[in-house]
């Protein structure tokens, strides 16, 4: 009861406010491979939104769009007030630190610790910073990942789902306003699954961030889903909540959900 | 049709690699230079090269001489052996056997580390946090090669000449000094500085290639291999193709 009012509140907040990211039209293809197709959407502050689709359906596509790791062929993708498809190198650096980016593979640096995976994007971000202000953070960040004591080891030392955290610590570390996970529970089993899936609705909370999540996995989206946006055939094919596209009676909706 | 093919996809690589080459110049020139990761590389490339650099030379110079003396001997002119194994060595052996072993250590590690840091998204975390990869992970690797080779190549030709000495004094008699005497007597600067110059486009070329099959890595653990495979064997036929351009400059030069 409670907790319904202070969504439908905060919802209310929300709908006043101008999203934090807005996607219209976008267009990819590669090739004569079409990925993405018309694909609108927008993202609002503190908001989970899931991105449901089956693989290679061009959700990393989508979200490596967002960061600029991929020029899309048409459309306009606007972050924060920024139109990210005509920034130049310095001001796409400033956007992409308020950004971060969850990647599928983790993408840790094996050549180094943890504490040093952790430190680089501080040390390469515009932002002065002593050294003590450095060894805060990056506690701070591993702590929010109940893994401070992993500090002085090496990624391949560390299993599957610490390293996800590890990845999820160093994502966070900018305090980014906006982040983008790239299938956070595949590839992991289901306890592990849901113990990124409930960090990432912690962080949410903390840190009041705005998500986009890229997932397949209906467990996943149960637990962090505010908003769900179906991407087929290279556009948003339905959106909704949870519960009104579990109730959906369109056959390419269901089958998410079987 | 099969030849056809692979004509163009030979031209369309070259075309990736003339590209790939001019954005080191264009990056490489942009502010913020990655200093510190350049001497960590240039430690990693030249400092760690060492050993087995040191190795090989040894042994060629050695073998070299041995190997030469029954036909000095036969023509009466084993004096000349220090001389005759000197130019060889400073001349062609020492930068081209050194920049082939250098392709097959150094080449094929940045191939399979860049080409690992790519299909594991490490190059797009890196570009994502604010670092321009390619100048952080490719302008450094080929600066650092470029200047390590020509250096690695001087040391090999130094240990080269010391193993020939060695060989020389297996079966004749014949006093460092004199053998050392020998040698610079028939060097001039004319077989030293076409050399050394040549060695740095090895270098070049062993950095570049190495960083662009990385690069340029395909999905999955086979990609990355082949990424490290290819990067010697490219390089080291560019080695050789370097080598001919080289001989005909000195040569019309006059220099030969
Ligand atoms: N860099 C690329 N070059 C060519 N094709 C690509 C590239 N990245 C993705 N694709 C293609 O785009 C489609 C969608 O890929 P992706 O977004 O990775 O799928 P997923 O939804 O599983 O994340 C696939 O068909 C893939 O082959
Ligand atoms: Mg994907």
């Amino acid at each position: 009861m409670l907790v319904e009012e202070k969504t439908i509140l905060t919802n209310k907040i929300n709908s006043k406010q101008q999203p934090v990211v807005e996607i219209r039209h976008l267009k990819k293809s590669f090739g004569n491979n079409v990925v993405l197709d018309d694909f609108s959407i927008e993202l609002k502050k503190g908001e989970n939104l899931v991105v449901l689709g089956r693989s290679g359906s061009g959700k990393s596509v989508l979200i490596k769009c967002i960061i600029g790791l991929l020029k899309p062929d048409a459309g306009t993708i606007d972050v924060l007030g920024y139109d990210m498809l005509n920034l130049d190198e310095d001001e796409l650096d400033k956007v992409r630190a308020k950004i971060g980016f969850l990647f599928q593979s983790n993408a840790l640096y094996d050549s180094m610790t943890v504490r040093e995976n952790l430190e680089f994007p501080l040390r390469r971000s515009w932002i002065a910073i002593n050294q003590q202000q450095i060894d805060e953070m990056v506690l701070e960040a591993l702590t929010n990942v109940d893994l401070a004591h992993t500090i002085n080891m090496m990624p391949v030392e560390l299993s599957g789902g610490m390293r996800k955290r590890i990845a999820l610590a160093r994502t966070l570390i900018l305090k980014p306003d906006i982040i983008l996970y790239d299938e956070p529970t595949t590839g992991l089993d289901p306890i592990t699954g849901k113990e990124i899936d409930e960090l990432i609705v912690a962080i949410q909370k903390k840190y009041n961030t705005a998500s986009f999540i890229i997932t397949h996995d209906i467990n996943c989206v149960r637990l962090v889903a505010d908003r769900v946006a179906v991407l087929m055939d290279g556009h948003c094919y339905a959106e909704g909540t949870f519960d009104e596209l579990q109730k959906s009676t369109d056959s390419k909706v269901k089958q998410f959900f079987e | 049709m099969e030849l056809h093919q692979n004509w163009k996809a030979f031209f369309a690589e070259a075309g990736d690699i003339s590209r790939f080459t001019s954005r080191f110049f264009v990056q490489g020139a942009k502010p913020r230079q990655e200093v510190a990761e350049f001497f960590r590389q240039c430690f990693i490339i030249g400092y760690k090269s060492l050993p087995l650099i040191g190795l090989t030379g040894f042994i060629m110079g050695l073998v070299l001489t041995m190997q030469i003396r029954p036909t000095m001997v036969s023509y009466g002119v084993q004096s000349q052996i220090p001389a005759m194994v000197g130019i060889a060595i400073v001349r062609e052996i020492g930068p081209v056997i050194t920049a082939l072993i250098f392709a097959g250590k150094i080449g094929s590690s940045i191939g399979a580390e860049l080409g690992s840091m790519k299909v594991t998204e490490q190059i797009d975390a890196m570009e994502v946090s604010g670092t321009n990869p390619y100048k952080y992970l490719v302008v450094t690797r080929v600066l650092a090669c470029t200047l390590m080779l020509p250096v690695l190549v001087m040391l090999s030709d130094a240990i080269s000449l010391y193993g020939s000495y060695l060989g020389v004094n297996i079966r004749g008699r014949t006093s460092f000094a004199f053998f050392f005497k020998v040698v610079f007597n028939n060097l001039d600067f004319s077989d030293v500085i076409p050399a050394f110059l040549k060695s740095f486009f090895f270098g070049f070329a062993v950095g570049v290639i190495g960083c662009y099959k990385g690069y340029n890595s395909n999905k999955g653990t086979e990609g990355v291999g082949y990424s490290a495979n290819s990067a010697v064997v490219l390089s080291s036929v560019i080695v050789f193709i370097i080598d001919l351009i080289a001989v005909q400059i000195t040569d019309i030069l006059g220099l030969n």
